[in-house]
Order: C-alpha cells, then sequence, then structure tokens
C-alpha cells in the first residue's frame, strides 16, 4: 500500500459522510475544556472553524498576519457561494454540484470529498441567514440567486459583489462572541513561521509578532493550516499583499506532503496590468459575465487602432464583432469556466486582436445588458464592481467596455489532506484554500467560498474530535522543550541569515524577478523546454537572492522589509516545486495547460490513462528532489469525459 | 483616458520610530509617477528609493489593494483617505494630483488609535466594541432553513449598506470629537434591520455603546463629517437609528 491513505470511507458515495460521523469519536464537553487547538488563519475557513470550534468548548488560538481576523483575503471575494438549495426549482440537486465540480475540476479532484461539500452546502447559507447575513432577496423576501460559470443552474447566494465580506464578517462576529466569552484568544499582527512536531505530532508553531519582532512559541493539542492559496508567488496577483505560503511551506518541510502545487487558477477577468509600477491585479467578479459579453474585433486592422488608441470601441460595429466566446461554446457562451475563459482571451490577444495599447485585454461589454434590462438593473446588480472599475482606470464602464485580462487568483493545490482534513502529519489539518481537496485542476467560480465554510463550520469540527480524542490524557502542551527550542532557533536563524545578507536588492526586486518567470514559463501554458528553463532561472535566482538581498531597518522590530524578505525566500522555493510538478504532468488539465497536450481546436487534452492522480510531494531534505508519491483517483459516481462546454 | 506623467512631487510623511518615541515629518521627493499608479504603489516607489539609499522604507499599512479589507487608513492633505471621494486609499490614484504638489500624509489621528509606527496605528478599540455585542447568538448548526426567514427586500437592501462598513476608522479619524458612532451605528443598525437581530437588539445597542464610551471616543455633534468621508458613503441615518435603538434599550431598563 502507498504510504498515503486518503481514509475515504466505504460505501455509497451518498452514504459515506454520515457512516463516517456514526464512527468517529467524540470528545465529551468536559474534555474538551481542557483541550488547546491553534489556528492559523482568519479567513472563511479558519474564522468559522475557530468559532465553532470554540463554541463546542475547545480553547482556541488563533494566528493572522493583519491587524484584525476581519481583514483576511476572504473579504475581497465578490461574487457569491454555492449551495445545492434548489430554490429556483431548476433541477439543481447535490449530485449535480458535486458533478458540476468534479467535471469543473477537470476530474482531478477526490469523488467522496467534493460530494461531502456539497452535501453541506445548504446548511452553510442557513447558517449564515442566522447570523445575519444580508444576502440578496426577492422582492417576496426570500433568498436570490444569479449563475456563475460551469454550472447549468442558478444556485449562488451573493450579497451585492461583496459576499466574501459578508461572510466573512458572519464568521467575524461568531468569532468575537467567542473572544467575548474567554474561548478564543486571537494573536493579530502574528505571522506563523513554523509547525514544531513533537513525537510524531504536531504540537505547536513558532510564531513572530510583527508589532515588536519577537519570536514566540505556542503549544497545542492540535494545529490547523487555514493559511489560504500561494498565488503571490505570481508576484502580480489578486490576492492581497501579505498573502503568502509561508506556513504551509514549513509545514511541509516538517513532514507535511504537498498536492498538485502546480494547480493555480487564472481569472479571466481581471483589470489589466497597467504598468511596471503595478503592485497587484484586481479582479472583477465572474458574475459580470452574466450579463456582460466578451468581444474582441474581428478585424486586426481594428485591433491595431483600438492598440493605437485612434479608435473608440463603441464605433466597431456588431458584425465586427468576434464574441468569441458565445462563438466557441454556444451551449455555456460567455459563463464557460475560468480556465476556458482565460485561455480562450490569451489565443485571441496572442493572435493580435488584443484590445489596449500592451495588446493583453479583451472587452467584456454591458451595452447590450443596459439595453436590455436598463441601466438601473445593471446598476443594483454590479454597483460596486462599476465603481471599482472607473476609480481604478478612469473609464466608465455604462458608457465604454470594460477591459479585462486574466490573472492569477486561486490555488487549487496545496497542502495534501485525507478525507478527515489532516495532513500526513497527525494533529496538523489544512482547511480552505490552504488544502488541495476540492476543486482539482480548476475551481468553479463561487466555490471558495463554500470550501472554506464547509471545512469550518461543518467537517473539522467533527473530524478533529476523532483525533482529539485519543490526546484526551495529554496535559496542556509544555513549550520548554528540545523540540520547541530547535524549531524556534531555526526560525531566528532562518530571519538572521536574510538580515545579515546586506546586499544591495530589496525583496521586492527578487519577488518581480519571481513573477516574471512564473508567468512567462509556469502560467497560462507550459511546455517541457520552458519548464526546464524556469527551473534553473528560478536556481540562480535563489542564489542571488541570497547574495544580493538587502534587509533595512532593525531585526527586532517592526519591520516590514523583514516580512516580505521572509515570505520572498519562501515563495522561490515553492516556484520551484510547482515547476517540478508542472514538469511531471505532460497532460493538460483545468488550469495546467501543457502545449504538448491539446486538441486540434487548441482544447485542453487530459490523459486519464497515465495522469488520473494527485501528485503528492514529499520533502527530503534541502540538497535532494523532492519524492513523487501519487494518490490514484477512483471515478466511481462520474464518468470520465473530454470536457466540453460546447 | 490615457494616463501621464508627473515628474516630480513632494512628500511631507510623519515618521515615528514606535509608540513611544515622538514622531515628526519628514520631506522626500518621488519622480516620474505615472498618473496611473496607486497612491500606495507610489508609496511603493518611494520605498525602493529609500532601499536603494540604504534608509529604513515607510511603514504603511495596506492588504487587499481592492477597497475592502479595511487595512489601509492614511490622512492624505487633510482628508481621511485623500482626495478623491467613497475610495480607500488603496483606491486613490495620482492622476488626483497635480505635477509639482506637495503632499502631505499622516496616520489616522484619535486617543483611541495610538501610533505604532510611522503612520501605522493600532485599532484594537474597535475589535473590543465588535466584541462587547456585534454579533448574533447563535452557535453553528441546528439553525432553520434559510428561506424561513423571509425579509423584504428594502429591509435586506439597507441592512447591507450599514454592513458593508470596512472597519478602516476613516469615520473616527475626519471626526473632531473622535467619535466612533458612525462605526457602532453600521452594526447596531444592520442588525436592528433585520429579523435575526432583533432579540437582542436592546442589549446590543446598550453594550456597544458602553464599551465605545469606555474606550475614550467622543461624542457625536451631528456634524456629518464620518458620512462624508466614508469611503463606503455609509450614512448617518444610521447613527439616528442607533440613537433610537439605545433610547428604545434604556427605557427598558
Amino acid at each position: 500500500m502507498s504510504v498515503l491513505d486518503a481514509k475515504i470511507p466505504a460505501g455509497p458515495l451518498k452514504d459515506k459522510w454520515a457512516n463516517h460521523k456514526a464512527h468517529i469519536h467524540v470528545v465529551s464537553p468536559a474534555n474538551k475544556k481542557k483541550l488547546d487547538v491553534i489556528i492559523v488563519g482568519t479567513g472563511l475557513a479558519g474564522g468559522s472553524a475557530a468559532a465553532s470550534l470554540a463554541e463546542l468548548g475547545y480553547n482556541v488560538t488563533a494566528f493572522c498576519y493583519q491587524d484584525s481576523p476581519r481583514r483576511a483575503h476572504s473579504i475581497a471575494a465578490q461574487g457569491g457561494i454555492n449551495a445545492a438549495k434548489n430554490y429556483p426549482n431548476d433541477n439543481d440537486s447535490v449530485f449535480r454540484l458535486f458533478y458540476e465540480t468534479v467535471k469543473g475540476g477537470d476530474y482531478r479532484a477526490r469523488e467522496a470529498n467534493v460530494y461531502r461539500m456539497a452535501e453541506v452546502s445548504g446548511a452553510i447559507i442557513d447558517q449564515c441567514v442566522a447570523q445575519g447575513v444580508p444576502f440578496a432577496r426577492d422582492y417576496g423576501g426570500l433568498l436570490d440567486n444569479r449563475s456563475f460559470g460551469g454550472a447549468l443552474v442558478s444556485r449562488t447566494f451573493y450579497a451585492r459583489g461583496q459576499t466574501g465580506q459578508q461572510l466573512l464578517l458572519g464568521c467575524y462576529s461568531a468569532l468575537n462572541r467567542q473572544i467575548q466569552k474567554g474561548k478564543v484568544k486571537v494573536m493579530d499582527r502574528y505571522e506563523v513561521l513554523d509547525v514544531v512536531v513533537v513525537d510524531g505530532k504536531a504540537r505547536g508553531v513558532i510564531a513572530r509578532d510583527l508589532t515588536t519582532g519577537r519570536i514566540e512559541r505556542f503549544g497545542a493539542h492540535a494545529v490547523v493550516l487555514a493559511t489560504g492559496g500561494y498565488g503571490n508567488v505570481f508576484f502580480l496577483s489578486t490576492n492581497a499583499m501579505g498573502c503568502n505560503g509561508s506556513a504551509a511551506w514549513h509545514a511541509y518541510k516538517r513532514g507535511a506532503f504537498f498536492g498538485n502545487p502546480c494547480f493555480v487558477q487564472i481569472h479571466p477577468t481581471c483589470i489589466p496590468v497597467h504598468g511596471e509600477q503595478q503592485s497587484k491585479l484586481t479582479l472583477m467578479s465572474e458574475s459580470l459575465r452574466n450579463d456582460g459579453r466578451v468581444w474582441v474585433p474581428k478585424k486586426i486592422e481594428d485591433a491595431q487602432k483600438l492598440q493605437a488608441g485612434t479608435l473608440n470601441p463603441n464605433d466597431i460595429p456588431d458584425e465586427d464583432r468576434d464574441f468569441y466566446l458565445e462563438r466557441r461554446y454556444p451551449a455555456f457562451g460567455n459563463l464557460v469556466p475560468r480556465d476556458v475563459a482565460s485561455r480562450a482571451a490569451k489565443e485571441r490577444c496572442d493572435a493580435g486582436f488584443g484590445v489596449n495599447n500592451t495588446g493583453k485585454a479583451v472587452f467584456l461589454d454591458f451595452k447590450y445588458a443596459i439595453q436590455q434590462l436598463g441601466r438601473e438593473t445593471i446598476e443594483k446588480r454590479y454597483g460596486n464592481l462599476f465603481q471599482m472599475y472607473e476609480k481604478i482606470t478612469a473609464v466608465d464602464p455604462y458608457h465604454n467596455p470594460m477591459m479585462i485580462y486574466p490573472a492569477i487568483h486561486y490555488s487549487m493545490g496545496g497542502l495534501w489532506v485525507d478525507y478527515n482534513l489532516m495532513t500526513t502529519v497527525p494533529g496538523l489539518y489544512a482547511i480552505g484554500e490552504c488544502n488541495f481537496s476540492d476543486h482539482g485542476a480548476n475551481r468553479l467560480g463561487a466555490s471558495a467560498l463554500m470550501q472554506g465554510l464547509a471545512d469550518g463550520y461543518f467537517i473539522l469540527p467533527y473530524t478533529i474530535g476523532d483525533y482529539l480524542a485519543k490526546d484526551i490524557q495529554t496535559p496542556k502542551i509544555n513549550t520548554q522543550t528540545p523540540e520547541f527550542e530547535q524549531a524556534e532557533k531555526e526560525v531566528m536563524e532562518r530571519l538572521k541569515k536574510l538580515y545579515d545578507i546586506k546586499g544591495t536588492k530589496s525583496p521586492d526586486h527578487f519577488h518581480k524577478h519571481l513573477g516574471h518567470i512564473m508567468w512567462d514559463y509556469i502560467g497560462m501554458a507550459r511546455e517541457e523546454k520552458g519548464l526546464e528553463k524556469a527551473i534553473g532561472m528560478i536556481a540562480d535566482l535563489k542564489e542571488e537572492f541570497y547574495k544580493e538581498l538587502r534587509v533595512t531597518g532593525e531585526f527586532s522590530a517592526m519591520n516590514n522589509e523583514l516580512e516580505k524578505a521572509s515570505r520572498v525566500a519562501d515563495f522561490i522555493e515553492l516556484a520551484a516545486l510547482m515547476a517540478r510538478d508542472a514538469l511531471d504532468r505532460k497532460e493538460s488539465c483545468g488550469g495546467h495547460f501543457r502545449l504538448e497536450s491539446s486538441t486540434e481546436e487548441g482544447e485542453a487534452k487530459r490523459d486519464d490513462e497515465h495522469y488520473k492522480y494527485v501528485s503528492v510531494w514529499e520533502y527530503e531534505g534541502e540538497e535532494k528532489a523532492p519524492k513523487l508519491h501519487k494518490e490514484e483517483l477512483v471515478f466511481e459516481n462520474v464518468e470520465l469525459a473530454q470536457r466540453s462546454y460546447k | 483616458m490615457a494616463d501621464t506623467i508627473l515628474k516630480e512631487l513632494t512628500l511631507k510623511i510623519w515618521r515615528q520610530k514606535d509608540a513611544k518615541s515622538k514622531g515628526g515629518f519628514e520631506t522626500y521627493k518621488v519622480r516620474d509617477i505615472s498618473t496611473g499608479t496607486s497612491f500606495l504603489e507610489m508609496l511603493d516607489i518611494l520605498n525602493e528609493q529609500l532601499v536603494s539609499e540604504n534608509r529604513e522604507p515607510v511603514a504603511f499599512d495596506h492588504d487587499c489593494r481592492e477597497g475592502i479589507c479595511g487595512t489601509c487608513s492614511l490622512f492624505i492633505d487633510g482628508r481621511a483617505h485623500g482626495p478623491d471621494d467613497d475610495v480607500t486609499t488603496c483606491q486613490l490614484h495620482m492622476r488626483r494630483f497635480k505635477e509639482g504638489a506637495t503632499i502631505t500624509i499622516e496616520p489616522w489621528r484619535s486617543g483611541a488609535f495610538p501610533v505604532i509606527k510611522d503612520l501605522i496605528v493600532d485599532r484594537h478599540a474597535f475589535e473590543k466594541i465588535q466584541q462587547a455585542g456585534g454579533y448574533v447568538s447563535v452557535n453553528t448548526g441546528g439553525v432553520p432553513d434559510g428561506n424561513t426567514i423571509p425579509i423584504a427586500n428594502d429591509k435586506a437592501e439597507e441592512a447591507m449598506d450599514a454592513a458593508a462598513c470596512i472597519g478602516c476608522g476613516a469615520c473616527v479619524a475626519t471626526c473632531k470629537n473622535s467619535s466612533a458612532m458612525l462605526y457602532v451605528a453600521a452594526k447596531v443598525s444592520q442588525f436592528a434591520l433585520l429579523p435575526q437581530g432583533k432579540i437582542e437588539a436592546a442589549r446590543r445597542a446598550k453594550a456597544m455603546v458602553a464599551k465605545m464610551d469606555e474606550l475614550g471616543f467622543g461624542n457625536c455633534t451631528n456634524t456629518g463629517a464620518c458620512e462624508s468621508e466614508c469611503p463606503k458613503s455609509i450614512s448617518i441615518e444610521h447613527i439616528a437609528r442607533l440613537n433610537r435603538e439605545y433610547i428604545k434599550a434604556k427605557l427598558k431598563d
């Protein structure tokens, strides 16, 4: 048997979770009070888990690098959250949500996990409503739904274009209630830099107090990582500036295996890059594709005029517009999944039909929807997004088409977890975007919020009990032990090493350079030669980084440059693993597009015979190549088919 | 609108080593800034320049850079979040500034928000107010189906207007009394408008107002400055609703 045991319960798909819950251990209320849990990250996954575990009686310490748990990047999710409520009577069901998620993920997710997420999706909506989340309502007072990419039904619940914010504030309110009760302690402006393993079990973390620069130890009976994704490895992404992969990366180095690191999502509708001084990219919600039509000119001379700024797009007649998504994918049209829409945009721009001065943008036009539905309706649906667009670009999207281009948005890959959401280190869990489990090679829109809250509210609180039930005799974790001392020393040395280089270039300099390598060779299109080249370039960059880095400021004080340096050091190593993983997977699937593996029409060509597995990487030491394990994916309930949205 | 280049700008920035040290303004120059650059990207450029001169960069709070996390602050030329309306500092763009301008950048000024370093302030007081009662007391699980709680569309919309608060603190920084009324009102009003929040409405209003007073925020004198500087345009009508909720609660005592 492989070293990987996914612990998927036996029995029919629809009974797995119920049977599993019936058979796992439960900790008594009296014992829960004696058990401590550390949760790293306070977004939807971490925040919901922290509140729910505290309600059950566990003592929770939650960490976030922000100054408040309310600011975690889940806050920026715009469009909505999926749930198989079937309120619109359009034949939705748990099975359909499960099926569409597996298909949307290009058949690279684990059936049992995805089904369970779909199963609890309805309860998430109920929970959020009970907390007072102001979801959009129909005039009769009932909950409203909208459509999202890759789905044939309307199952997305939303609160204007601020759904993530409202769900997170719901979580945050539940968290505040537990803080008030003394059951949760929040360590804000703290960054977790390592996981401490004692006798093979995760027993704590080492964190840096970002205000004072002090390195501190924290012990607990179990550790939960809810640190989000690592999209910032690309420098430019839709992630917040502080989002990073450091805690997950060091968990990997402590023995947690990493699943599918090369699976990152490129979101098709972001505001295009404006220039070299750009620090981040802004997403325009996928929900806009409900009413916006994507197009580029049919005639290359029109495109050239747009690029030169001598033609107004509104002057191009309809017959000269190429609505390429509607043309190529008549069944789904503008609502094809994200990976498909992104590649189609790149294809048109690479062919010379880009519409802005860099040639890297396409139009998303609301003219037609405004003609049909009136400005007021569009304003009601997307007002805040339109305002955001205008503030950033100084172009009014009510009168001119928006310009959009794909950008890095989400990581489907992450720490490998079993059905209980536990990593390969006993007592170390990974939830939300931080794990690899539910989205395969491509995530559908409005499913990130669903997964984060499914894990935090309804899955982890059950599965962690099964582990902790065996730990009720373990006293409070003592942090004055050689293991904690060693881990603290290693963190200190790591930071000191960066601080002492005293070179000439800032952390951002290296981060930008890394981003260029990633985007050019491990971005929307990948091929063997490019990946090999990238691996060499990343190694060179690492060498230069450790020679030329400059960290200004004081070591033991608030120091943003040191924070950045530490994150970039980890991103560089993670980038190398992503490249290695992308090289191994010679098929195309979801967001991972290998030029060598495409159909005649330029669509991604999956290779189920050779690659129907999760790539699971084990760290083997600084100087050694990581070891690849494979979790074979078994599909008993969906038939594998070439994904078609035509 | 095509971007142009601002050849030179002068920045007067508040520098302060830590909470205990005395701070003061320092003057810097930045050059060749595109008008398409965001204000924080302009500060990134300044910081790169400082690092290249082996000087310590300016510390400022920021994270999502799309106007929703509420991390960024900054008093720019005497206005919270700068000279544009309905935006946070991270959404402010350099096209709002003229060639050769001198820009003054300060942290939020309020006794309840002490400076931690340079432009970064401590907003824990906001956390404590929420902990005092900014929630509906429900545990995870065992709640009714979402559609068993119908809510009129206009009530849900109004609750959403209030819930849009990002907790940045511009209202406090702008208010001559350093009042946190708009911030407290946003949460109390959201829940007061919804059936889920009604049950605890009295306790919530009293607890949050008491905590606000305890933490040293000033009183509201209805100047409306908070509303006009709120990046999310939260209306002072919510303060009126807070007052009604508070009086209702007190009358029941």
